[in-house]
């Protein structure tokens, strides 16, 4: 196991180290710079060359980008992800003031995804009706079709402007929480549905379930004790892109609800050009998955003991 | 040194409409059913992140908002006359070669952080910005073009030096560019000032900072040396500002509406109903300034040939994008300048819309009517390139409408909006055959900023005696009647060269709740707070 463990964070080590120096490359590639970018529109027409060139100067902006780019490996290496270009704070504390923000809202639209989606999918298994099938069946793909923004604008509309139920913008407090994190789950909660839906469906024609049915279990306990438990794993596998719908889903809600966070924050540092925010917005998202699908590979003997024995006879004969 | 009454440096040529227009913009205005009272802070939505709002280093509006309210500036500007009136400076003389501004400063004012505001303070901060920092203040910098040195005459008289005549530089002391800020801030790091760590002396004080997402400012207590132009002496009735970055417009009207902000930028004509319905308020004003159009790039291998870029002049029906894409609230252009910028003249006879003249002179120059519409000269298509930026929101409908507009006497307009980073990139490198923009100040000096080679020269032209002739003498012209005679035959000449296409002219507009009292422009179309107060 601990043989594993050390492979896995190799992997993970490379894995951040390619996303770093693709990042870094690729983000030269943008035409402009940082410095142009802290010219407002207004101005545009009217800095002369000279007071660009000042200012690139006083950013290291003028140096090679052999040396830019070891610079900031070894500092990034040292925890030291450089200053935002347009603001002047250390990435780092920028990226941690906006995570907690980040990591609420999508902690509670995951919530709300794993039970809608798991909600729809059991209830269309469940269901003898055809009708109500056909329909708890037909929501998956239109909620993700539906664009998040357009979602987010009906529910501030109606919710917050209409009713005046909720705040619609901000940080602050749980209520101003709740219709930001039900837009960003929508999408995924229409995912989680239809892979589950999908899986359960299989699972139900399974000769198990056949024998659970002849030993006289009722239909909801064969679909929660024995169908779920198996069609689950698909649907967990995908927890990693699921963080990944998560984050990028936060680019848009952040923007709708005029919330801080680190969607918010990655469009701004890509309109401002601002790498090394970008830099640092890149390696986060890296470790994000790197970590959850790390989680995911050891949460899978807990659920498929099957996988946990194939494990352990690995341990031993290695 | 002689002694003189301070010039009434854009008291003339004002408009009569003009002065009107902008007088109409005070806020939510029974003042007459409620008076005014203390207390309270008033949610402030803001169309888009604040870029660096340290006032010296801000030209972005939404920046300048939250600026304009932490420092004083040595004068004020008249909004209904253009008069400049007295703040910092009690009283100051102008030698007649206008080299020499003598200041005379207020006594008592001290900084946030309890330092005095006196001469040496001037000093400071106008070496600075002349200086080391000029190259983070491009719009104060620009105002102190030739800036010599400041004398520190007595303990609150300053004289400001300049190495030639400097007409534009009063108004210029009246703009939060030249306002004036505290020792520690002058030796601040420019990006921690951008972080709101910037003490002035102006009638509220940086709060809580969070990047990307609000500003608040708070009100300074012991504020008695507000502008002449305040009602209100002493302190600020509101107790604080919380300006909110909120970017949807939907949003911000809906919050406006529903009582989650008090006041928003940028409001758009489809959202005046929801705000109108809540009895909530429009301000609107003109800005003055270089007018929305285009700037041709005369190196472009096309538009270097003058009659092509002229016959663009009529092609533009003004008044159509004005009434079809903009609304009422917005102006045509009637001059390279806007109509509220002193020493604007009519030149809206020059700028008619005549397809079938700008058709003829297109013939003439040798472009002939290709296969698909689009005129063509020795097999190359009258295509041209234009670039603009993510200032006003409105850009993109007005230009694909002035693409139909050109595709009608055979001109193929390719439309470009670019981020500011590409903007300023594809600016260096000269990368687009028109540029589309606007710039708003008070001064028609704004011309020589905007078309002197001196600056980011948009145009790419060479030298021109007449133009740069013309430039420099508004600038050392200390008779205010004569500055406007050659600042009019600045904007003749533009229209001749086809040095500047005018579309038409900027207008801002503010929503406030019905609870908002006395929020107005001041002359530079920029918001003051000093005076305004909530109801109940």
């Amino acid at each position: 196991m601990a043989r594993y463990l050390i492979g896995r964070a190799a992997a993970a080590a490379l894995v951040l180290w390619a996303a770093f120096t693709v990042a870094f490359v690729l983000l030269r590639f943008l035409p402009g710079d940082a410095i142009g970018a802290r010219i407002s529109p207004e101005e545009q027409g009217s800095i002369s060359s000279d007071q660009l060139a000042a200012l690139r100067e006083r950013y290291g902006l003028g140096e090679s980008m052999i040396v830019q780019y070891g610079q900031s490996l070894l500092d990034a290496l040292r925890g030291d992800f450089g200053f935002s270009l347009a603001t002047g704070a250390p990435v780092g504390e920028a990226i941690a003031e906006a995570l907690p923000h980040t990591l609420a809202l999508a902690g509670a639209a995951l919530l709300i995804a794993v039970v809608l989606g798991a909600g729809t999918a059991l209830g269309a298994v469940y269901t003898e009706r055809p009708w109500l099938r056909q329909f708890l069946l037909g929501l998956p793909p239109v909620g993700v079709s539906v664009p998040t923004f357009w979602v987010g604008l009906l529910l501030i509309q109606t919710v917050s402007f209409q009713w005046g139920l909720l705040p619609a913008m901000g940080n602050k407090g749980f209520e101003s929480l709740i219709l930001p994190a039900a837009t960003l789950a929508l999408p995924t909660a229409a995912v989680i549905a239809q892979v589950l839906a999908k899986s359960l469906t299989e699972t139900w024609e399974k000769a198990y379930v056949d024998t659970a049915r002849a030993k006289g279990a009722s239909r909801g306990r064969i679909l929660l004790r024995h169908a779920l438990r198996n069609a689950a794993m698909p649907t967990l596998t995908l927890a990693g892109v699921t963080a990944g719908n998560l984050l990028a889903g936060s680019v848009v809600v952040e923007t709708v609800f005029s919330r801080i966070g680190i969607g918010r924050m990655t469009q701004l540092a890509v309109a401002s050009r601002d790498l090394p925010v970008l830099q640092g917005l890149v390696l986060l998202a890296a470790a994000v998955f790197v970590t959850v699908s790390l989680a995911v590979d050891l949460a899978h003997p807990l659920i498929d003991p099957r996988t946990a024995r194939a494990g352990a006879q690995e341990g031993r004969t290695a | 040194m002689t002694t003189a009454q301070p010039p009434r440096v854009a008291a003339g040529a004002i408009a009569a409409g003009a002065l009107l227009a902008l007088t109409a913009c005070g806020a939510g205005g029974d003042a007459a059913d409620a008076s005014p009272q203390d207390g309270g802070t008033l949610r402030y939505g803001l169309s888009a992140v604040p870029i660096c709002p340290d006032p010296q280093q801000a030209s972005q509006n939404q920046a300048v908002y939250i600026a304009r309210q932490v420092v004083d500036s040595l004068t004020d500007q008249d909004p209904e006359t253009g008069e400049i009136v007295p703040w910092l400076a009690e009283s100051w003389e102008v030698n007649p070669e206008l080299t020499e501004f003598t200041f005379h400063l207020r006594d008592g004012v001290t900084f946030s952080d309890g330092t005095g505001l006196n001469a040496e303070s001037v000093q400071k901060n106008f070496d600075a910005i002349a200086g080391d920092f000029s190259p983070f203040a491009p719009l104060g910098s620009s105002f102190l073009a030739g800036y010599a040195e400041t004398r520190v005459d007595e303990d609150l008289t300053a004289t400001v030096v300049f190495e030639s005549p400097n007409a534009q530089f009063l108004q210029a002391t009246s703009t939060f560019s030249l306002g004036l800020v505290a020792d520690a801030t002058l030796q601040a790091a420019p990006e921690d000032r951008c972080r709101g760590e910037v003490i002035g002396s102006g009638p509220f004080t940086f709060g809580e900072f969070v990047a990307d997402q609000s500003v608040t400012v708070e009100r300074r207590d012991g504020y008695a040396w507000g502008s002449s132009l305040f009602e209100r002496d002493g302190e600020a009735y509101l107790e604080a500002i919380e300006f909110t970055v909120v970017p949807e417009s939907g949003v911000r009207s809906g919050s406006l509406a529903s009582d989650q902000l008090d006041a928003i930028s940028d409001v758009l004509p489809q959202d005046e109903p929801a705000i109108e319905a809540a009895d909530g308020t429009i301000l609107t004003v003109a800005n003055p300034g270089v007018a929305f159009g285009f700037q041709p790039n005369v190196e472009d291998p096309i538009l270097s040939d003058p009659a092509v870029r002229a016959a663009l002049i009529p092609a533009i029906d003004r008044q159509e994008i004005v009434d079809v894409v903009l609304g009422d609230r917005f102006h045509a252009a009637t001059s390279p300048l806007a109509h509220l910028t002193p020493g604007w003249t009519d030149l809206s006879d020059r700028l008619g819309h005549d397809p079938q003249a700008a058709a003829d002179q297109l013939e003439a120059a040798g472009w002939t009517e290709g296969a698909d519409g689009i005129r063509e000269k020795d097999g190359r298509p009258l295509r041209v390139k234009v670039i603009f930026g993510e200032a006003f929101s409105a850009s993109q409908t007005v230009l694909e409408l002035v693409q139909q507009q050109l595709k009608a006497v055979g001109v193929d307009l390719d439309v470009q909006q670019l981020p500011a980073a590409d903007m300023t990139a594809a600016t260096e490198a000269g990368d687009y055959a028109l540029y589309f923009s606007n710039l708003s100040r008070t001064d028609p000096d704004i011309l020589r900023r905007t078309f002197s080679t001196d600056f980011a020269n948009v145009n790419r032209r060479g030298a021109d005696a007449e133009l740069d002739g013309l430039l420099e003498a508004q600038l050392s012209e200390p008779d205010t009647e004569a500055r406007y005679a050659i600042v009019a035959e600045v904007q003749e000449v533009l229209l001749d060269r086809a040095y500047h296409v005018p579309l038409f002219e900027l207008s801002q507009a503010i929503g406030t709740g019905a609870n908002v009292h006395g929020l107005a422009f001041d002359a530079s179309a920029r918001l003051q707070f000093h005076d305004v107060w909530l109801a109940g």
